[in-house]
């Protein structure tokens, strides 16, 4: 059948391309190998040269495979799955990149680019290791490729190929039409929760980050096999710096759009998709520490060629967790069921690049070269080990755990997760960041090899007595609350945080009185100083980080149903309702919920305008904002609501929608419908019935200021609900210059308006009740206050910064080249971090 | 002058023996960490006040009883299990949007009487596996 309006066009020279990029992957492994086994220097340079061009060809295979996939996904070409799933037409171009990101084929592409333009930069800077390095860079491309392949091998299919037609790949009637992309209307589109600028930005820079890590495997790939052993350290520093900078801002760039856009409140929640970047950062650290002592001292190469290794395989590793499906029911990401094929391609994967890796590194072990001299206990090298090992069992921890459900699908056991999971790391990691605060700190005072007690005591003493300081003050007027874990968690996160004051204060002191503000020298000093600062700043946001929709305190929460298991009192009631124009305490703030506004892009996201007042001791308003939380139905049908965030220098206001109120379309057009009451007597509504408990005559409470001048009747009554609650209500009427007013009372919960509207007969009263068809307006908020937020996200910067300041010095970066992209790096990262969404 | 006087030195051997250590405190911690179990109505019903996650589905003939005006933090509903047990679930959050049109949902929490007290729901949706081909199928058959 012919079908029409198709353009298969792009779609096969795409797919053309991706056949071209992996073979070649193939043959420029094959040419750069060859390259390093030639046996004249000329032949070795012909090797060299055809690699090279058949490399170059891969790389713009690549990227002319992803200009391919963008240009379907922007022209909304329904007739590819790829499109069809992850477009659609009301898509803001901004987030096209993301939608790429989106889907599994994409990333996998962008993760071969990045291999590919990191490869570039290696032949560019490698030198005579550049032959072996590339070899391994291109064999993983082989492995990576394949996954794009979506060709069939012996009647099974290999890859995925983001190129495949939806008429292939799915079924359905519309399919036996010649016309059938006229049906397709729109595609299912970007998931709501992607569509934030992090989702466009944090994807490259982690994988940018997860690429980077193969780069000092093939360094050390080049050292094993031309057995020139601790060679390969000196040229792989800077890769080892710039995978902790791009992995680590990664990392926490994700954190910051869990935190933007994911409603369970903060930026970092142990989901075993965070745990899975995160591990491999934390072995990819313990790596460069030992690279580091290796290049001071000659100890620890061993350990460095084994976490070297170690964080590529967990790098994919964590791909296989988190692409498989394997995880299911423990993340909150829901991530595809790739099938049984990708499974297979990811472990062929791993074990074709980590496990010749391993055995050539085990058979050469007893000739790397090793020092077997006794290691002073002063020394730094002694101290960087220990903190490089607790860098490497926290990682393995944190695995262990998340693997959960690998053991479940290897063993055939059964086994959940742990009720707190969030407390099940926390109670670890805050033991491992009192020990990377203590060592980060001293390491500083020691020197290699030996270190003189006069010259350690006359350094750490000012560090020692200002961080106590601090944390004294900080103890007095704004002290950690976090009991509910009990207090031996609490004293626990009161050493870590100490510690990490320490190490601030510490690398401070150290740039300042050793390095003498020789900042070229001071990437470490930098890089620790941040990470101990953002750490310190997550003790305290989290620590103190308070819930102000605290329905318990409002007095608007009305006990409705007898809770049969008893509700413990201690558990706040996290969520609190508005109605529309109604205002409510909470907290500091009197919160109104205003208005509700359709987004003129996106039909179904709509915006909840949230007002904030704060009234200071008078009665003037102190603070005065409006939030827009937002909620969303997908084409699916899925309902999320995302966060919208006030930001301060010391705290941050944080909003989510958790339930909305169905709206009827129904008009109000009823009436009052008037019941004749005596005193005491009953009259029904829909949902219960009233009491008239009797009529005042000029009363003068709190509600009303009637004297004896006036002519005003109130009536009161008791509503009693179905559900079991009783309401008061107070209509009355008043008299004054021949004309009645009606001061009629509304039951908001119950729906319902009453109006006393006169007397008649002189012992009977007439008691209107007018019901709404339509629902009460309302939503139901969550909120929290973060404090001290900006400490997070300022550390990481420095952090950042600091791998910056090391790379460039590692690498001898020329000094404008150096300027240039620290001013570019850091600028960027402080606009996005603390201003972009401010 | 050193920090540690007597003995002097550290023997490589001594790392070694930190290292164990350092596992043996690393299995230890493992060994903390307290696993939950996935259970069936009958068996959370036997371990009362123990922490379970429970693989059910709403049971769509009975109430969900959720009035976000009145508390939004209360929420209960009915679940059954594959064996076709029935028993009551609180929860004391607001409703999950699509709870209604889940078709599993997993139940985090502990069995009190005959009332599962619950923390945390995870649903299964079929929306929510937009990449699953039968959801994408069904999707193109409303054209």
């Amino acid at each position: 059948m012919e079908f029409l309006n198709e353009h298969l066009l792009p779609g096969q020279l795409g797919h053309f391309f991706v056949l071209l990029a992996f073979v070649s992957a193939i043959f420029a492994t094959i040419a750069f190998f060859k390259s390093h086994l030639a046996k004249s220097e000329t032949e070795s340079t012909a090797w060299l040269k055809l690699a090279r061009t058949v490399f170059f060809i891969e790389l713009f295979s690549l990227l002319t495979v992803f200009a391919f996939l963008y240009y379907i996904c922007a022209n909304h070409y329904y007739e590819y799955l790829y499109a069809y799933k992850h477009s659609s037409m009301e898509l803001e171009p901004k987030y096209l990149l993301a939608c790429i990101w989106e889907g599994q084929e994409g990333s996998f592409l962008l993760w071969a680019m990045w291999h590919a333009i990191l490869g570039t930069v290696v032949i560019l800077t490698a030198k005579k290791r550049e032959a072996l390095v590339m070899t391994v860079v291109n064999a993983a491309q082989v492995f990576l490729i394949v996954m794009l392949l979506g060709v069939y091998v012996a009647g099974t299919k290999v890859g995925s190929s983001p190129f495949s037609l939806t008429r292939n790949e799915l079924e359905g009637a519309i399919f036996s039409r010649p016309n059938y992309l006229n049906f397709i209307k729109d595609g299912i589109g970007l998931n709501i929760l992607l569509r934030n600028y992090w989702m466009v930005i944090h994807p490259p820079v982690l994988f940018l980050g997860f690429a980077s890590t193969l780069i000092p495997v093939g360094f050390a790939f080049s050292s094993l096999v031309k057995k020139d052993w601790g060679k390969w350290v000196q040229p792989v520093l800077p890769w080892a710096l710039f995978s902790g900078l791009a992995l680590g801002t990664g990392i926490m760039m994700g954190g910051k759009w869990a935190y933007e856009s994911l409603s369970f409140g903060g930026y970092w929640a142990w989901d075993p998709v965070e745990n899975a970047s995160f591990v491999p950062w934390l072995i990819a650290m313990a790596g460069l520490h030992c690279m580091v002592i290796y290049k001071s001292t000659g100890r620890a190469l061993r350990a460095s060629f084994v976490f070297t290794i170690l964080a590529y395989l967990f790098v994919l590793y964590s791909t296989f967790l988190t692409r498989t499906g394997v995880l299911g029911d423990t993340s909150v990401h829901s991530f595809t069921e790739a099938g049984k094929m990708m499974n297979i391609l990811i472990g062929i994967y791993v074990l074709g690049v980590t496990v010749p890796m391993f055995i050539l590194f085990f058979r050469s072990y007893k000739q790397i070269p090793a020092i077997h001299k006794e290691e002073n206990i002063s020394a730094r090298e002694f101290w960087m080990f220990i903190g490089s090992m607790i860098l490497f069992l926290a990682g393995f921890f944190i695995i262990a755990v998340t693997s959960l459900p690998v053991y479940n699908n290897v063993f055939g056991i059964n086994v959940a997760d742990p009720p707190d999971r969030e407390f099940t790391y926390n109670k670890v990691m805050v033991l491992v960041a009192i020990v990377v605060g203590v060592l980060t700190g001293v390491g500083q005072f020691l020197k290699y090899k030996d270190t003189t007690k006069k010259y350690f005591l006359s350094k750490i003493v000012w560090p020692i007595i200002i961080s106590a300081a601090i944390y004294l003050v900080i103890v007095l007027f704004y002290p950690l609350k976090y009991a509910v874990k009990g207090p031996g968690f609490l004293f626990a996160i009161n050493i870590a945080l100490f510690a990490c004051i320490f190490s601030v204060v510490a690398n401070f002191y150290y740039i300042q009185s050793v390095l003498k503000w020789k900042m070229k020298a001071a990437g470490s000093a930098i890089t620790h100083f941040g990470f101990t600062l953002m750490i310190a700043g997550m003790i305290i946001s989290s620590g103190n980080k308070e819930v102000i929709s605290d329905n318990s305190k409002t007095g608007l929460f009305i006990p409705f149903d007898k809770d049969p298991t008893g509700r413990n009192q201690e558990n706040p009631m996290e969520n609190l309702t508005l109605l529309k124009g109604v205002p409510t305490e909470m907290g500091k703030y009197t919160v109104t919920y205003v208005s509700d506004s359709a987004s003129p892009t996106e039909k179904t996201r709509v915006f909840y305008q949230v007002h904030f007042v704060k009234k200071g001791s008078g009665e003037k308003s102190v603070e005065n904002f409006s939030l827009w939380p937002d909620s969303y139905k997908m084409k699916d049908n899925n309902l999320t609501s995302n966060p919208d965030t006030r930001h301060y220098l010391t705290h941050d206001v944080f909003t989510y929608v958790s339930t909305i109120s169905v709206q009827n379309e129904e008009e109000d057009t009823s009436a009052f419908k008037t019941n004749l009451m005596h005193i005491g007597d009953t009259a029904y509504y829909d949902n219960g019935y009233i009491v008239l408990n009797g009529i005042e005559k000029n009363p003068n409470n709190d509600r009303f200021q009637f004297s004896d001048r006036d002519t005003a009747l109130v009536a009161d009554l008791t509503a009693y609900s179905k559900e079991g609650t009783s309401y008061k209500l107070y209509p009355g009427l008043s008299v004054s210059n021949m004309t009645i007013t009606f001061l009629d009372d509304t039951s908001i919960t119950q729906n319902m308006y009453v109006r006393f509207s006169g007397i008649s007969n002189g012992d009977e009263f007439k008691i209107g009740v007018k019901e709404h068809k339509k629902l009460t307006d309302f939503i139901a908020i969550k909120a929290y206050v973060f404090p001290y937020i900006n400490l997070v996200w300022l550390g990481l910067i420095i952090m950042a910064a600091g791998f910056l300041v090391s790379l460039l010095h590692r690498a001898n970066a020329p000094r404008p080249l150096a300027l240039v992209s620290m001013v570019v790096i850091v600028g960027a990262l402080i606009f996005l971090f603390l201003f972009a969404n401010a | 002058m050193r920090l540690q006087t007597t003995p002097d030195k550290m023997k490589t051997s001594s790392i070694v023996i930190l290292i164990a250590i350092a596992a043996a405190i690393g299995g230890l911690l493992m060994y903390s960490v307290d696993f939950s179990t996935y259970d069936t109505i009958q068996s959370a019903k036997e371990k009362q006040g123990k922490y379970v996650h429970l693989i059910a589905k709403l049971d769509k003939s009975k109430p969900i009883q959720y009035d976000a005006l009145k508390d939004p933090n209360y929420l209960s509903f009915y679940a059954v299990d594959s064996l076709g047990n029935s028993a009551k679930v609180v929860y004391f959050n607001p409703k999950p949007t699509d709870l209604e049109r889940s078709e599993r949902v997993v139940l985090k929490g502990r069995m009190e009487g005959e009332v599962f007290r619950c923390d945390n729901i995870l649903l299964k949706c079929p929306s929510k596996y937009k990449d699953e081909k039968s959801v994408l199928e069904s999707n193109i058959s409303q054209y």
